[in-house]
């Protein structure tokens, strides 16, 4: 400590001050659509506890939070409504994709079901598991509380840089599957199945 | 009320010989032709006792073994007061996939109407409020035809992207 300054003042700069401060008062907005939004309740709840973490303050106005946890799930109808809600949220914000489906779709490849929600909005931590276990969602937190220290400005500068869609883009392998499903090119088997006819 | 049960002569001497019937364990199933159907089920409900419509469904038959008619549209009709249930069954064609709507005679077909409509594009003349009731207003397929494929036509890819930097 610098000589003549007297106790209990430390120096800092400001972003880091005010990373200390978002990062320990994480406000989650859970979009729970699914067997996933179980176990964010079970993280929440005594045994866990989220709370250890200052995370425990669980909104359900976008508008007063800054961490999208979007556990379950996304149907077509869904989509616009997590769209809006992540814009509703103020800066600076982030989202944790909760489970395989939020992440990729997981088991339902179906025509209604979107196929990870990082193609559409951005994602900041991937949580692997159907669903996972509590730990797994506060190992998350964590793991975001340390990127947020690590990376975060206290004007959200950081954010400017990420002009990239987070997901897969354009959706070339995915498009490239389903057209050949839909028309048969002959001598061409796809997954060892005959395409569909009309 | 109507205590004895309903018999296939009965039917056919009323509405002609066009309607056929078949049974499946104790299921009975009459198959009417789409312009008699409405009167068929009238005559059923208002006559018969037929009070409560349990289910309008529809069935796609491409590529099924023997099969002759694309769909059936099948309403199922309990009546409450003999415990007697009868399965009506409908056939349509492409292009003309349009049958009269029985929510004047049901007030629940509205919305099993509206399910039928959703997943097969089949029509329903007369109903009062026509539109989807599963699906987003905005799709324009028909979801559980069999030609329809599994992952669909990349509706599920038909959104905006947003990127960090713009939201």
């Amino acid at each position: 400590m610098a000589v003549g300054m007297p106790e209990n003042i430390f120096l800092t700069k400001l972003d880091a001050a005010a990373n200390w401060a978002r990062s320990n008062s994480l406000w989650p907005m859970p979009f729970a659509t699914a067997c996933c939004g179980i176990e964010l309740m079970a993280t929440a709840s005594s045994r866990h506890d989220i709370a250890r973490f200052g995370a425990e303050v669980m909104r359900f106005s976008p508008r007063q939070c800054d961490l999208l946890i979007v556990a379950g799930r996304v149907v077509m109808k869904m989509l616009p409504v997590l769209q809006r809600i992540w814009q509703q949220m103020p800066e600076p914000k982030w989202c944790i994709s909760m489970g395989a489906c939020a992440c990729t779709g997981g088991v339902f490849d179906t025509y209604a079901v979107v196929q990870g929600v990082d193609r559409f909005i951005p994602v900041d931590m991937y949580v692997p598991g159907c669903p996972p276990r509590p730990e797994q969602l506060i190992a998350a937190v964590i793991e975001m509380q340390a990127k947020i220290t690590r990376t975060g400005t206290l004007d959200g500068r950081e954010f400017a840089a990420r002009t990239t869609p987070t997901g897969p883009q354009p959706f070339d392998v995915d498009e490239l599957r389903r057209r050949r499903e839909v028309t048969p090119v002959p001598g061409l088997e796809i997954y060892g199945q005959t395409p569909i006819r009309n | 009320m109507m205590t004895t049960m309903l018999t296939f002569d009965e039917i056919n001497a009323k509405f002609g010989p066009e309607i056929k019937e078949s049974s499946f364990r104790d299921n009975r199933r009459v198959h009417v032709p789409p312009a008699a159907l409405f009167d068929v089920l009238g005559w059923l409900k208002n006559d018969r006792g037929f009070d409560m419509l349990v289910d309008v469904t529809a069935v796609d038959y491409l590529e099924y073994p023997g099969a002759v008619d694309r769909f059936n549209v099948v309403y199922m009709l309990l009546n409450m007061a003999s415990k007697e249930r009868l399965v009506v069954k409908t056939a349509v064609n492409p292009p003309e996939l349009e049958l009269p709507s029985a929510v004047s005679l049901w007030r629940g077909a509205d919305w099993m109407e509206r399910e039928v409509f959703d997943m097969f594009g089949i029509t329903f003349a007369g109903h009062p409020d026509h539109r989807r009731i599963l699906m987003p207003d905005e799709f324009t397929a028909f979801p559980l035809r069999k030609d329809y494929p599994c992952k669909g036509y990349g509706e599920r890819h038909n959104f905006p992207v947003l990127t960090r930097a713009e939201s």
